[in-house]
């Protein structure tokens, strides 16, 4: 077997909290092979979000080592490290957040492609029809306001975005949890998709198990910051071994959808 | 509704905007009605105002035509605002998004260099600055920048400091984009509203410290001022007050103008943000 | 069954400038005393509006036609004392610069006319309802000193705090992690089962919805599309969306998306 896409190892950041010093994330490893899904399950609080990131070298961690496409991403900085980041692109949370206000749907798409020098002025917005039909939606679109579409359609243009450089690993970082349960279904499905096409390897943050289920093929279930339990999705998912992942599938709202009993305390 | 509609709902607005508007139109209008020097004599000296139609405020000490003064003068006083604001304004955003963008060693130098201007009275700084340099219209506008851009430099570097945690600057920084084009084009402008929110103070200030440094004789001396007007006045003060008065109450209208339009434009922006 | 309220025919319009949307088209349904009520649907459904509808929490330039008539009462219910709301975002509905004792203990004096010591001993024992840890050291706390789930327990125990007989929870776990949403899930339970209170239970998660309450209320684009007994509602929906709902809904047991020989392991 080649080397993982992604080695992470000893991945640890602490934050000073009043006196004493807190480890949001606390020698943290995984892998993650070029084509796979590794979702990063746990409760609020248990360092998803700041290992998502870490990854993206939007904070710097205090120790360990990340290892992309095999060479040391920590060590790469300034020109070099944006270059790079054209193969490691991320999805956030909140569509509207992860936007600039001012800006159109074109640029938002446009910014990846002038940046990497990917496609020439004139043949950009060609490119950005391209990426935005790619994912679902009508190239018209490009020309209005990020404000100005729906939930569900910012977050496709953030996925757009995050393809526009050909990248080999994409953070989600709770991508579909602000959606519609119908709009999530399709998003996943566009996901699936990519990644079936274009071999990319998703790190898919969630603290919905669900979700997880459905879509991944391995599981890092963390707690406090630290690796909980490992293993694939499914497997973890139907008998988990530690605490937290017990509490985790304890708390999924069940849908039980062939029996004609409610509610367990019903009068 | 149009937000020039909503601008001019607050009456504060309305006079501010017709304020505004009769000093734009006799900036605009002075090469038209008083085509020649207004510098130059035009009558006898000392006319008090309404006694000859042709020079309906009269003349000042050397026999120059007062209205024609007063026009050509609100062209310098315009200019000079403006200008000194819209510089100080560019200067503060940038040196504000600097420090608050870059953080660290920047910011504190930026910070404490803002600092150091703000301890010094804007005033003082203007004053010497020309006493040195030498008094000229570009000159007396850098003066007065000197002084005020510090104001905007701080409320820029305190937006940009909360801009800056978005996710939106993070999700600049993930495709890579240039710091410097992160700072300028995407934080900037976001934190452009309240700094632009300072501005008709700043004009107002400029107005009035450009007028101050004429009445002590450092102004452009090759154009008519306002400030230049009440100092020649001052000599005459008994015999002839309308010589100081008519572009003192000239000068009081204008900054009051300025004032109230910008009240206007504030509130009507607060209105469309709580909409949104 | 005795009926709470009765809502027939309500349709509630936003006027926001110059142009008017409607949130609520003709939408009749009673409430019963007692009962778990869920309201459910996607955003843009109405759900919300109808929630703040009932609770008197519109913005004043709203239109509202038809009528909500209250039964068994002869005066208008009072927010804060007949009806209790939980918002989707404890933050935004606490004071965060008032101590957490004083803003619980301010509904109990202003609403039960209870003296203020009276009103410290009441908020002290919603504490302990709520099942905050420490309530003597919370009642001194400031919101921010409390993690999200504690936020939102507080913002439970000033909803109940002058013992409203209608407790609308209004998305008031979807901010909230799986763990924490499923313990406020069943302290809501258990304070509605203790008080024999009404509750109108507004979400997205038809999941959740049905795993507490007893009638579930499908919306959509401010139309009521389908009502029935949770159970009906699960096991045989009547309306396709209702279907597209449950069938979008992804559960542990859910058929995966994912084909498997997409890995490259």
């Amino acid at each position: 077997m080649s080397s993982p896409l992604l080695a992470v190892s000893g991945l640890t950041r602490r934050y000073r909290g009043g006196d004493k010093t807190i480890a949001a994330v606390d020698d943290v490893s995984f892998h993650i092979e070029p084509g796979e899904t590794l979702a990063l399950a746990g409760p609020s609080g248990s360092g998803k979000s700041t290992i998502a990131r870490l990854l993206l070298r939007l904070i710097e961690p205090d120790a360990g080592h990340i290892e992309f496409e095999g060479g040391d991403f920590l060590s790469l900085n300034g020109t070099a490290l944006r270059a790079r980041r054209a193969r490691l692109q991320m999805v956030f949370q909140d569509p509207l957040a992860a936007f600039n206000p001012r800006a159109s749907v074109a640029r938002v798409i446009d910014d990846p492609l002038r940046i990497h020098g990917i496609a020439s002025r004139k043949e950009r917005p060609r490119r950005i029809a391209a990426l935005l039909e790619r994912v679902g939606l009508s190239a018209d679109l490009a020309a209005r306001a990020i404000h100005e579409v729906s939930g569900g359609q910012r977050q496709r243009i953030a996925i757009a975005r995050a393809i526009a450089t050909n990248p080999s690993l994409i953070v989600l970082d709770e991508a579909v949890s602000a959606l519609d349960v119908s709009v999530r279904r399709q998003i996943l499905q566009l996901l699936l998709d990519l990644q079936r096409e274009e071999r990319i390897a998703y790190l898919f943050i969630s603290h919905d198990l669900g979700v997880i289920s459905a879509i991944a093929h391995r599981v890092v279930i963390l707690d406090a910051g630290r690796v909980a339990e490992s293993g694939d999705a499914r497997a973890v998912i139907g008998a988990p071994q530690s605490a937290i992942g017990k509490a985790l599938v304890a708390a999924a709202p069940k849908l039980n959808r062939t029996s004609t009993q409610g509610p367990a305390d019903r009068q | 509704m149009s937000p020039l509609r909503r601008f001019l709902r607050t009456p504060e607005a309305i006079a501010g905007a017709i304020i505004l508007v009769a000093l734009f139109a006799m900036a605009l209008a002075a090469p038209l009605f008083f085509p020649g020097d207004p510098q130059a004599i035009a009558g006898a000296a000392l006319l008090p105002p309404f006694q000859d139609w042709s020079l309906p405020l009269g003349t000042d000490r050397l026999g120059r035509d007062v209205l024609a003064e007063l026009f050509h003068g609100a062209r310098t006083s315009l200019a000079v605002g403006l200008a000194a604001a819209a510089a100080a304004l560019v200067v503060g955003a940038i040196v504000g998004t600097l420090a608050g963008f870059a953080g660290g060693l920047v910011d504190e130098v930026l910070m404490r260099v803002t600092d150091a201007f703000q301890t010094v009275p804007g005033f003082l700084l203007a004053l010497a600055f020309v006493s040195v340099v030498g008094p000229s219209l570009g000159v007396v506008i850098a003066a007065i920048v000197l002084g005020a851009w510090t104001g905007p430099a701080r409320v820029a570097r305190a937006e940009v400091l909360s801009i800056r945690e978005r996710d939106f600057v993070a999700g600049a920084r993930v495709i890579g984009m240039h710091p410097l084009e992160i700072a300028f084009r995407e934080v900037l402008p976001n934190a452009l509203p309240p700094v632009l929110a300072l501005s008709s103070v700043i004009v107002a200030a400029a107005i009035l410290t450009e007028a101050a440094l004429s009445f002590l004789g450092l102004g452009d001396p090759n154009r008519v001022t306002w400030g230049g007007m009440i100092a020649e006045g001052r000599a005459v003060l008994r015999t002839a007050p309308f010589l100081s008065i008519i572009p003192g109450v000239a000068l009081v209208l204008t900054v009051l103008g300025v004032y109230l339009a910008g009240e206007g434009v504030v509130e009507t922006t607060a209105v469309r943000r709580n909409l949104s | 069954m005795t009926a709470l309220l009765s809502i027939r025919d309500l349709t509630v319009t936003y006027r926001r400038d110059g142009s008017e949307v409607a949130a609520l088209k003709h939408v009749s349904l009673d409430v019963a005393a007692g009962e778990r009520f869920a309201i459910i649907g996607e955003s843009g459904s109405g759900k919300s509006t109808l929630a703040l509808a009932i609770a008197g929490l519109l913005p004043q330039s709203t239109r509202i036609g038809g009528r909500i008539d209250w039964l068994g009462r002869d005066h208008a219910p009072l927010g804060g004392r007949d009806i209790g709301f939980v918002f989707q975002d404890p933050s935004a509905s606490l004071d965060p610069v008032m101590a957490i004792g004083e803003q619980i203990a301010e509904v109990a004096h202003t609403h039960l006319g209870l003296t203020w010591s009276q009103s410290y001993a009441k908020a002290k024992s919603l504490l302990e309802r709520v099942r905050l840890p420490e309530p003597d050291a919370a009642l001194r706390a400031y919101p921010h000193q409390l993690s999200g789930g504690q936020k939102q327990r507080v913002a439970i125990a000033a909803a109940i705090a002058a013992g409203p007989k209608l407790l609308i929870a209004d998305e008031a776990t979807s901010a909230l992690d799986t763990i924490v949403q499923a313990e406020i899930v069943a302290l809501i339970r258990h304070l509605v089962a203790e008080d024999g209170m009404t509750l109108l239970f507004v979400s997205h998660d038809i999941a959740l919805a049905a795993e507490l309450a007893e009638r579930i209320a499908v919306f959509r684009h401010g139309q009521l599309v389908e009502l029935g007994a949770t159970a009906q509602i699960i096991a045989s929906p009547g309306d396709a969306y209702t279907r597209a709902l449950l069938d979008a809904h992804l559960g542990l047991d859910a058929e995966p998306l994912l084909q498997q020989a997409g890995a490259s392991g």
